[in-house]
């Protein structure tokens, strides 16, 4: 069996080599493994199998996985974004399924101690006290902890990680998953739909407002992880839902893929708000499928940052598929040293009087790299049907890059839409003039960066603002000097 | 130590931009409280001393030095100089989107002064100051410069000052696109600036605001130097006769 038990681990210093590789990245600890289970590396049919059967699952989804395994076989890599980098993930050397424990607890007292204090470290339980509806902490494969405030248990809202929705509403899953993303809509699309464990679950009855955001947070921990959650979220009609999602992982020399799919269904005159604040350390490849359907009279909003990663593909897309649907996308994206953010956005309007936005904004430095690559579609009688798109790029030094492929179809007459980009300098004069108010160099970038960034943070609950502005700052002490 | 240190003395200072000689010798005393003009056409040389004393980076100090409270500052970082209690109250300040000026003041108050100031007590001098400018509440929450009008830029400048209150306050043109009720506003800004504690330096190419702020000493620029050094009278009689009358006068006044 490729899989083995427990496999010994070296004991390292736990904080030693981080400190020497990035020491500017404060989530890039790690903690000594120690697993019920990990696959061993690479991806065979018994991997995808033995997944499915430690899972318990229903004929359907194995199925579902080795159809899906057969179509990642064959399916090329892409032949766009940034193909070196893609070229070079060793899909043999990964490991395809780590289980951290037994089982996902709902009471943090109750989740091992190793893992519950990383999430200490990373905030987590405070934040679930202070502001949150709910939480699933993801470490590895895994769900490890879980819970939901009793008055929207209450009112039926379920907020379940993936794996369990399957269990105990399989009837719903069964019903949408996939229908968003088939799994051969693209290779890592189809890798997750081989491999996938954990990722949220939610669904939300007619009618019920979660005013308060659901969270998830995701943690690689082991060297040459893969992580391939699986996130479904379905607002029925008129009901209202924010779900906020975090991510880091330990720094190391090698390699790790996060590769996950995440499908929204929006019925009509519902309202889906979904943010993530992605900050994997900088040896995280980010390939990531996220895409939204948005019926009659439905609202979907994605929120996406981009800080961390080596390289992110990602262009969070929404179908506007029923009259007078609305989507937003909202990104920003820091591109440091050897990172590139390749990033954007896809709207599809299927229906007339839909209306769409996208505002796309990123930062490059230190010779990092940030696209913005988007497609407005729309179809033949999708009328009166508005876009508004904006780009705008921000350069720290000459060692940077941006680029911008918009790419527009538009195959209806009776449309408005607008596309407008720009790319400037941090300019030595806005510099000087800050600096010539006491802030030092790396002072005066964290306040240029963060008001370039202001549209996307204001829209971030205050605690994640504060946090991302705080980051841009050591982003920023980094960088200087 | 003298009974009365010179606050800011510049002597022979050279300054090049992109290689071009732009200050030629300059010479200034400054003692602690008084308040100098420097006058002189477009183009003279007046906001390279500016931007020279701020410390710009593409100000290059060829030759002399710039004393300030008793050092060298002329290798210093702006900031470094803003924290010693320096100032310039720029001529065209610059615009930063998503940056709210209220965060940014007090960034930099605290900056200067070394310490977090509490927010009760900050906002009580904020707004003691901008009821002095006839400042409307909502500037706070607006984006650094970005759509303010020449009046609202010169008084957000003159507002960054009275609340910094520096040793000196460099002010570049800070008339300049102002109409004469702007002026008047911002000319009573400076004067409450204006203290034993805090010398100003005003650069100016018209004489109008010296109706409102009476300086101690005037000195005309010229070709990368001050070529002539006198009372506020003399701003009234280069009003009167123009600059070529101090060109043709060719007798630097030998400015100690």
């Amino acid at each position: 069996m490729a899989a083995e038990l427990r496999q010994p681990h070296e004991t390292t210093d736990q904080f030693g080599d981080i400190r020497s590789i990035a020491s500017d990245y404060k989530y890039g600890f790690k903690d000594k493994e120690d697993y019920v289970f990990k696959s061993g590396r690479g991806l065979t049919e018994e991997i995808v199998r033995s997944i499915s059967a430690m899972k318990n699952e229903p004929e359907w989804m194995l199925k579902f996985r080795l159809r899906a395994l057969d179509i990642f076989r064959k399916k090329p890599m892409p032949t766009w974004g940034n193909c070196k980098l893609l070229n070079d993930i060793d899909f043999d050397n990964i490991f395809y399924y780590i289980k951290p424990s037994e089982k996902g607890e709902k009471n943090w007292d109750e989740v091992p101690e190793g893992i519950k204090q990383t999430f200490d470290r990373l905030g987590i339980p405070e934040a679930e006290r202070k502001f949150l509806a709910g939480v699933t902490a993801q470490y590895e494969s895994e769900v490890v902890y879980h819970s939901i405030r009793e008055d929207l248990e209450k009112q039926g809202v379920i907020f379940l990680d993936m794996d369990s929705g399957l269990r105990e509403h399989e009837d719903i899953v069964r019903e949408h998953f996939a229908t968003v993303i088939p799994s051969a809509d693209n290779k890592f699309s189809a890798l997750n739909s081989a491999v996938w464990s954990g990722g949220s679950f939610i669904w939300v009855p007619a009618g019920v407002k979660v005013e308060i955001p659901l969270q998830a947070y995701f943690r690689i921990n082991a060297e040459n992880m893969g992580q391939f959650e699986r996130t479904l979220i379905i607002a029925e009609p008129g009901s209202y839902v924010h779900y906020i999602e975090g991510c880091t992982a330990p720094v190391y020399s090698t390699d790790s893929l996060h590769s996950a799919v995440v499908e929204l269904i929006a019925k009509k005159g519902a309202h889906i708000r979904y943010t993530t604040i992605q900050n994997w350390s900088k040896n995280v490849y980010n390939l990531v499928t996220k895409r939204a359907v948005a019926h009659e009279d439905a609202k979907v909003e994605w929120i996406d940052g981009n800080l961390g990663s080596k390289l992110t593909m990602k262009y969070p897309a929404i179908y506007l598929v029923g009259q007078r649907a609305h989507g937003e996308v909202l990104s920003v994206a820091l591109s440091g040293n050897d990172q590139h953010q390749d990033a954007g956005a896809k709207i599809i309007h299927a229906a007339p009087n839909t209306s769409s936005t996208i505002v796309s904004k990123s930062i490059s430095k230190d010779g990092g790299r940030a696209s913005y690559r988007g497609l407005i579609k729309v179809y033949p009688e999708a009328k009166n049907s508005k876009s508004s798109v904006r780009c705008d790029a921000l350069l720290l030094d000459e060692a940077s890059r941006s680029d911008t492929y918009p790419t527009m179809e538009v195959d209806e007459k009776e449309v408005t839409i607008e596309h407008e980009a720009t790319v400037s300098k941090v300019g030595e004069e806005q510099l000087f003039y800050l600096m010539s108010r006491g802030l030092t160099e790396a002072e005066a970038k964290a306040m240029i960066v963060n008001g370039f960034f202001e549209p996307f943070t204001k829209e971030l609950p205050l605690e994640y603002a504060v946090e991302l502005n705080r980051l841009i700052q050591l982003e920023m002490e980094g960088s200087v000097g | 130590m003298a009974a009365r240190e010179p606050l800011l003395k510049i002597e022979d200072l050279w300054v090049s931009v992109e290689g071009k000689d732009i200050l030629k010798g300059v010479n200034l005393t400054i003692n602690p409280g008084e308040v100098h003009a420097i006058m002189g056409r477009n183009g003279s040389g007046k906001s390279t001393l500016s931007y020279t004393l701020m410390g710009h980076p593409r100000y290059h100090i060829n030759r002399g030095s710039i004393i300030f409270k008793g050092e060298e500052i002329g290798e210093l970082p702006p900031d470094e100089r803003a924290k010693k209690g320096l100032s310039l109250a720029f001529q065209y300040p610059v615009a930063i989107p998503g940056v709210s000026v209220s965060n940014f003041l007090r960034a930099s108050v605290k900056a200067v002064r070394g310490k977090e100031i509490p927010v009760k007590e900050f906002r009580q001098e904020l707004k003691a100051q901008m009821a002095l400018l006839e400042v409307k509440d909502e500037f706070l929450s607006r984006y650094i410069n970005d759509g303010f009008s020449g009046g609202e830029k010169k008084r957000l400048e003159i507002l960054q000052m009275t609340l910094l209150k520096p040793a000196l306050a460099v002010l570049d043109e800070t008339d300049s696109g102002l109409d004469i009720d702007a002026l008047k506003v911002v000319s009573t800004g400076i004067n409450t600036l204006a203290t034993e504690e805090t010398a100003v330096l005003l650069i100016t190419h018209y004489q109008r605001i010296l109706n409102y702020v009476k300086p101690d000493f005037v000195h005309v620029f010229q070709s990368g130097q001050i070529v002539k050094t006198g009372g506020s009278e003399l701003s009234e009689e280069l009003e009167e006769r123009g600059y070529d009358w101090v060109t043709q006068e060719l007798t630097p006044s030998g400015v100690a």
